[in-house]
C-alpha cells in the first residue's frame, strides 16, 4: 500500500492507537493535516501552541497515556518548548509532532524555519528528525514507546515538509531496534533484601513518597506495604493522590510550603523510604542540613537520580511498582521469621504532638475582609466529587490547593512541579477533561496565571470541554509578593495586577462560559454549587480573594528545613518534639 | 626530559591521575556528538579533551572523552550519558589501565640558527618530519600524551609556529 509520509504518520498515530491529539495547523505541517479529515482521531484546535502542550500534559497525566500534541515550524515548535520543558522536569510521557520546512531549505533560515531538534535537545528524553518517508512508521513506534518506557518523558518528531508529500510503502515495524536504550525494571533482589532490613531497623522511618510511585502505578502496592509496615507517608508535590490524606498514617506534602509535621518527620527521621523521588531542593531545603540523621533507601527508575543530590545507603534502579512489591514481600518475609522493629511509640506520639500543635490553619476572616483563599479551596474540595480532578497553576494558589485539598485517589492531582510552568492550569485541565470526560474538573487557578493562557478557554467552549476554573483572584502576583514582603521590607516591585483589569466575568462570557464572581463568604458555597451543576459548557468564578495571605508553613529559600516558619498565630507554640 | 620522550614505562604517570578516560559507543547518527556535547554543558561536565571516530562496526562510532574527575563526579556524568538513547555502551578507563594515544602535528622554527638542536629534539624522540623549508620544519609523533607533552616543551624553546593535537584514543589493556 503506497501512502504520503502525511498519511504514514497519521496511520502510524493510530497504530499507536492515539485516541486524541491537541493541535494548530500552519505551512510546514499542512500536509499531514489533510489525512486528518478522515481519522477517527480526535484533533482539538488549540488556539496557542503552548496550550497543545499543556493540554497533551494534563490528558497523560489523568489517563497514564502519552499526550499527542502536532504543530507547525518555527515560531509553533518554540511555542511548545515550555509545554516540553515542563513535561520534562515532571516526566510526563508525551509525544509532539511538528512540522519543518523542507529538507533542501533546511539551514538557509527559510521562512518559518527554527532548529527544531537543537532547540529541543535538552527538554525531551529524545528526538527525530525524519528525513525519509519511509522512516516513518519506525521512529514513530520508537518515540511512542521512548516516551513511556523507563523514565517517561517528552519526545519530539520533527518532519519536514517534503518528506510528508514523499511516498513511501507502507509496513509497521514489529518492534524496536534501539541499541542504547534498555530500561530497568527489576530491582536487584539483594538490595531489596537490604532494604528491608533497613526498614526493620529503623526506629523513626518515613516514606518519601515521589510522583514516580504515579507513573508505575504503584499506589496499591505502596498501601501495601504502608499497612505492613507501619510507617507514616509523606508525599511530594508531584505524588500528591498516590497515597490517601484520610489515611491516619498520611502526613501530607512536605517541602518549602509543606506542612510542619511532613517537613519536621523527614528531618528528623532515622530512614527515608524514598519511592520514586528525586530529592528536589524544594523538597530538602538546605541540601546538607536535610535529613541529617536518616539513612537512606532510594528507588528510582532512572539510575541517574540515585546519589545525584543525596547519597542512599541503599540505592535500588528499578521500577517503583515491582520494587516495592518485592520490599513488601522482603519485609514479610523477615517479619515471619521473627524479625520485629523496635519500639516506635515514642516516634508516633512525637508526630502526633507535632500533628497537634502545628496543624495547617490559617486565621479566620474578619467583617469586611477579602475572602480566605484557604476558605473557598475547603469549600471548593467539601462540595467536589470525591474523584474530582484538580488542576493548579503556580505560585500561592498552587501551594493552597495541595495543602488544603483532601486526596484519595491516584491521578487526582494535575500540576506543574519542576519547571513551575504559570499558565498551565486551564489547557493542562481541559486535557484531563479530555482524557477522563467521566470527572469533574476543577482548574484552581491565580489570577497571574490565568492570565498567561486563559484564551485556550474558547476552545474549551468550541470543543465542548466543560471545565470549571476557580480563580483565586488576589490582584496580585502573590508569590512574589510574599517574597517582597518576607525577604525584600514590603518593597512590592511589580506585582500590582489589579482586582478588575481585566473583568474575568465578561472575559469568561465572551469566550462562551458562564462567569461569575465571589466576593463575600456567604457567596462562595451557591457558586460552587452552580458551577458544580452546568456541564454543557466551561465555568469561570472570580474569588476575590485576600492580597494579604501568605502561604504557611515556610522554608525559606536555603534555609534548612529545621528552620521552618509557621504562622504567626503558631509561633512559640512547644509541643513534645516541637521547636 | 630527553627519557621522558624516549617513553620508560614511566612515561604514563601521575600528572594525569585527575583525568579519567570514558570510551563511549555510540549509534553512527546524526547530531549524536551534539547531543554528548549538549548534556555535558549544560550539567556543568567539563571536556578535557575528545576524540570521535567511526568504529570497526560502520552502525557505530566510538568517543574518547578525557574528563576532569576532580570538578566533577563521574558517576553522575557516567550515569546522564547513559540515559542520552543513542548512547550503547559507556567503558570507563583509568589511566593507568589503559593504551593511550594521541597525534601531534608541529611546525617549529628550524633556521640555521637553531635547526641543529631542532633536529636533534626530533630524532631523539622518533618524531617523523613530514615538510620542511629554509625556516621552519613540520613533525609528528603519535604516543601516549606525556610523550607528547615532553616533546612539545622539547620543541617549545626553539620557537613553536603551529601546534595541533588530536586528543587522546585509548583501549583497556589486555
Amino acid at each position: 500500500m503506497q501512502l504520503t509520509g502525511a498519511q504514514a504518520l497519521i496511520k502510524s498515530l493510530e497504530m499507536e492507537g492515539v485516541e486524541v491529539m491537541f493541535g494548530l495547523p500552519g505551512g510546514a505541517i499542512l500536509p499531514v493535516y489533510d489525512p486528518i479529515i478522515d481519522s477517527p482521531i480526535r484533533h482539538i484546535l488549540v488556539r496557542h501552541e503552548q496550550g497543545a502542550g499543556h493540554m497533551a500534559e494534563g490528558y497523560a497525566h489523568a489517563t497514564g497515556r502519552p499526550g499527542v500534541a502536532m504543530v507547525t515550524s518555527g515560531p509553533a515548535a518554540t511555542n511548545i518548548v515550555t509545554p516540553l520543558a515542563d513535561a520534562y522536569m515532571d516526566s510526563i510521557p508525551m509525544v509532539v509532532v511538528t512540522g519543518q520546512v523542507a529538507l533542501p531549505s533546511i539551514g538557509t533560515d527559510a521562512f518559518q524555519e527554527v532548529d527544531t531538534t537543537g532547540i529541543t535537545m535538552a527538554v525531551t528524553k529524545h528526538n527525530w528528525l525524519v528525513t525519509s518517508a519511509g522512516d516513518i512508521p519506525r521512529v514513530v513506534k520508537e518515540a511512542f514507546h521512548v516516551a513511556t518506557t523507563g523514565r517517561p518523558g517528552p519526545v519530539l518528531i520533527d518532519l519536514p515538509k517534503d518528506v510528508a508529500n514523499q511516498t513511501m510503502e507502507w509496513h509497521w515495524p514489529d518492534a524496536v531496534d534501539l541499541p542504547g536504550y534498555h530500561p530497568l525494571t527489576d530491582g536487584d533482589p539483594e538490595l531489596i533484601k537490604a532494604a528491608a532490613r533497613l526498614i526493620m531497623d529503623a526506629r523513626q522511618p518515613v516514606i518519601y513518597a515521589g510522583g514516580g510511585l504515579l507513573k508505575a502505578r504503584a499506589a496499591e502496592a505502596l498501601r501495601e506495604l504502608v499497612e505492613l509496615t507501619g510507617i507514616h507517608v509523606v508525599t511530594t508535590l508531584m505524588a500528591r493522590g498516590v497515597f490517601p490524606d484520610d489515611h491516619e498514617l498520611a502526613l501530607g506534602m512536605p517541602g518549602m510550603h509543606g506542612n510542619y509535621t511532613a517537613v519536621t518527620a523527614l528531618q528528623r527521621a532515622d530512614l527515608l523510604i524514598t519511592l520514586g523521588a528525586r530529592f528536589d531542593d524544594r523538597v530538602t531545603g538546605k541540601v546538607s542540613a536535610f535529613a541529617p540523621d536518616a539513612k537512606i533507601i532510594h528507588v528510582d527508575i532512572d539510575p541517574a537520580e540515585l546519589g545525584k543530590v543525596r547519597r542512599p545507603d541503599v540505592g535500588i534502579a528499578g521500577d517503583c511498582r515491582l520494587v516495592v512489591e518485592e520490599m513488601v514481600r522482603a519485609v514479610r518475609h523477615l517479619i515471619d521469621s521473627g524479625v520485629t522493629p523496635p519500639d516506635r511509640r515514642a516516634w508516633r506520639s512525637t508526630i502526633s504532638g507535632w500533628q497537634e500543635n502545628y496543624p495547617l490553619a490559617y486565621e479566620a476572616p474578619v467583617e469586611g475582609d477579602a475572602l480566605k483563599p484557604q476558605m473557598v479551596l475547603e469549600h471548593l474540595r467539601d462540595s467536589s466529587p470525591e474523584d474530582t480532578i484538580v488542576v493548579s497553576g503556580v505560585g500561592q494558589h498552587q501551594m493552597w490547593t495541595s495543602q488544603y485539598w483532601r486526596f484519595r485517589h491516584p491521578y487526582t492531582w494535575v500540576n506543574s512541579g519542576g519547571l513551575g510552568t504559570m499558565g498551565f492550569s486551564v489547557p493542562a485541565a481541559m486535557g484531563a477533561k479530555v482524557g477522563r470526560p467521566d470527572r469533574t474538573v476543577w482548574a484552581v487557578d491565580g489570577d497571574g496565571c490565568f492570565q498567561m493562557t486563559a484564551q485556550e478557554l474558547v476552545t474549551a467552549s468550541a470543543e465542548r470541554i466543560p471545565i470549571k476554573v476557580a480563580i483565586l483572584n488576589n490582584a496580585y502576583l502573590g508569590m512574589v509578593r510574599q517574597w517582597q514582603e518576607m525577604f525584600y521590607e514590603e518593597r512590592y516591585s511589580e506585582v500590582y495586577l489589579s482586582p478588575d483589569l481585566p473583568d474575568y466575568v465578561g472575559w469568561a462570557e465572551a469566550m462562551g462560559c458562564v462567569g461569575m464572581r465571589v466576593e463575600s463568604p456567604e457567596e462562595i458555597q451557591p457558586a460552587i454549587d452552580k458551577a458544580n451543576e452546568i456541564d454543557d459548557r466551561p465555568v469561570v468564578i472570580d474569588f476575590r480573594t485576600d492580597a494579604r495571605e501568605k502561604v504557611y508553613p515556610m522554608v525559606p529559600a536555603g534555609a534548612s528545613n529545621s528552620d521552618i516558619v509557621v504562622p504567626p498565630f503558631q509561633a512559640g507554640r512547644h509541643g513534645e518534639g516541637g521547636r | 626530559m630527553m627519557a621522558a620522550v624516549a617513553g620508560g614505562p614511566e612515561a604514563g604517570a601521575s600528572p594525569d591521575a585527575h583525568l579519567h578516560i570514558l570510551t563511549v559507543l555510540v549509534e553512527n547518527r546524526f547530531g549524536v556528538l551534539a547531543r554528548v556535547a549538549g548534556l555535558f554543558a549544560r550539567r556543568g561536565f567539563n571536556i578535557y579533551s575528545l576524540a570521535v571516530a567511526p568504529t570497526e562496526d560502520e552502525r557505530f562510532s566510538r568517543l574518547t572523552i578525557v574528563v576532569d574527575v576532580e570538578s566533577t563526579p563521574l558517576e553522575q556524568i557516567r550515569k546522564q550519558l547513559d540515559k542520552l538513547i543513542n548512547v550503547v555502551r559507556i567503558d570507563e578507563l583509568s589511566p593507568t589501565d589503559a593504551i593511550q594515544r594521541e597525534l601531534l602535528l608541529c611546525t617549529v622554527r628550524a633556521d640555521a640558527e637553531v635547526g641543529d638542536g631542532v633536529w636533534a629534539v626530533v630524532k631523539d624522540a622518533g618524531a617523523w618530519v613530514l615538510d620542511t623549508s629554509a625556516e621552519a620544519i613540520t613533525v609528528s609523533l603519535d604516543a601516549e600524551p606525556e610523550v607528547l607533552d615532553a616533546l612539545e616543551e622539547a620543541l617549545r624553546p626553539y620557537g613553536i609556529v603551529q601546534l595541533q593535537r588530536t586528543g587522546r584514543i585509548a583501549l583497556p589493556t589486555l
